[in-house]
């Protein structure tokens, strides 16, 4: 069992900053994501956008951001479950909390912080009828474990960066790599086209465009896909393993059964201190709602600033406290580093 | 500067006829839910960069819309339930050229 002061579900901009002011309090905090590295959208989506409304950054790349929010809260050492979905919330007698992931991994915290931003990142699934019934028997929608695909027929479908990277990277493990696309042309990043275009001349990746996946052909498991290439009769492609690769969709998800007050796929809060209808959970950043939310990261860093010393209040209900600023208080990390101002120089003039 | 006005039929199959300012930089995925015509969440998810198709709709007005750049069409390549009309509400710009522009809202995927 982890346990924390803080559970924070989200790793993007909001619950990285949770962490550096929960710090400041002496809370500690743990983060729970589904995407397998802290950043939310901001490093699954666009990493490589650039932001503008960040006070003080007249421009920074989102990707920059998530690593400089890392940095700031190292020194507050935070636990990260990573990859693993937090499914259920139950309350103890103690008022603790434990929050259990889609894995099994349990947690144990005096306070939940949801900094989902929309939800958790979910594979969109491409309009094939029968795909469901082989979901686990050879579709797979994530590449969790290469070696699963050690000497098998692959075919993925797909035009992204992800579809390229893992044709690019099975092509070295599976007996065959098929990649679909219903265009000739690819989004990826040029390094990848053109490295996908290299090994199809060596043919080590089949490539079939403009075609599309029509069905998943197979009993027990897959043993084929159905393809239907523009201008030509459909035909089959044998293969062990169908892997659509069309990016991932945020859902609210488990969540959305906590029996928290929900409106427009978000979270209300009350605007005191964003704690949401259950005492000692709080919702903050994107996945919040109340009047005059806007949805920006400069609005969750405030979230989560106000959020955190209600925190420290429930915790602590009769334990005094005064908000310092860090440049007269400095910075102490539970990793032993401290930072402070350079203490005044006096020295009299002769 | 002179509003425009759009017709919008929603996911649940209801027109609405909107005014929209031409003057705020605003595209058509930002009308939609100024409007609330789609529920907040599904719509414009990635924020207006053609990187998430959840603003797919598809042009049944006669409009000579701003060509498709490729960033759009390598998203259009990627989504789902996809048509020969289909756009995304994001790259299209709120000006006076696209009055009376007519546009069906594509399924949430």
């Amino acid at each position: 069992m982890i346990t924390t002061d803080i559970l924070i579900i989200g790793a993007g901009p909001t619950g990285l900053f949770t962490v550096f002011e929960a710090g400041l309090l002496k809370l500690k905090c743990h983060l729970i994501d589904a995407l397998p590295q802290p950043g939310g959208q901001c490093s699954e989506i666009y990493p490589k956008k650039p932001i503008y409304d960040i006070p003080a950054y007249p421009e920074i790349l989102a990707g920059d951001l998530t690593q400089k929010l890392i940095e700031q809260s190292k020194q507050f050492e935070p636990g990260f479950t990573l990859g693993e979905r937090a499914e259920t919330i139950e309350k103890q007698e103690n008022e603790t909390f434990i929050v259990t992931t889609n894995k099994g991994t349990k947690h144990q915290t005096k306070i939940v912080a949801i900094a989902g931003g929309l939800g958790s990142f979910e594979p969109r699934k491409p309009l094939i009828p029968n795909i469901a019934d082989f979901e686990d028997k050879g579709v797979e929608y994530i590449i969790k474990e290469p070696e699963l695909y050690r000497d098998k027929k692959v075919v993925i479908s797909g035009g992204g960066d992800s579809a390229l990277d893992w044709a690019i990277f099975l092509s070295n493990i599976a007996s065959e790599v098929t990649l679909i696309h219903r265009r000739n042309e690819f989004r990826g990043a040029l390094d990848s086209v053109e490295k996908v275009q290299e090994l199809k001349n060596l043919g080590k990746i089949r490539l079939i465009t403009p075609a599309e996946v029509r069905g998943v052909l197979g009993t027990d498991k897959v043993t084929g896909v159905a393809v239907e290439k523009k201008g030509e009769d459909s035909f089959i492609v044998d293969a062990d393993h169908f892997i659509p690769l069309f990016g991932l969709s945020p859902k609210l998800g488990p969540i959305g059964n906590w029996g928290l007050s929900i409106e427009k796929n978000a979270i209300k809060v009350d605007t005191f201190d964003y704690q949401t209808n259950i005492p000692g959970v709080y919702a903050i950043g994107d996945v919040n709602t109340y009047p005059g939310k806007l949805k920006l990261i400069l609005c969750g860093f405030h979230e989560a600033t106000l959020m955190c010393q209600s925190a420290y209040k429930r915790i602590f209900p009769n334990k005094k406290y005064v908000m310092k600023y860090t440049t007269v208080g400095g910075v102490d990390g539970f990793d032993g580093t401290r930072k402070e101002a350079p203490k005044a120089v006096v020295k009299a003039i002769e | 500067m002179q509003d425009i006005n759009i017709k919008i039929t929603d996911r649940n199959g209801a027109t609405h006829d909107v005014v929209a300012p031409t003057d705020m930089a605003m595209n058509l995925m930002e009308i939609v839910r100024s409007y609330e015509l789609a529920e907040e969440g599904t719509i414009g998810i990635c924020g207006g960069m053609a990187m998430c198709a959840s603003c797919q709709c598809y042009v049944t007005s006669d409009h000579s819309l701003p060509e498709i750049s490729d960033d759009e069409d390598a998203m259009l390549a990627e989504a789902f339930h996809v048509e020969d009309n289909s756009r995304l509400g994001c790259q299209i710009q709120m000006t006076p050229e696209i009055n009376g522009l007519e546009v069906i809202l594509a399924p949430e995927s």
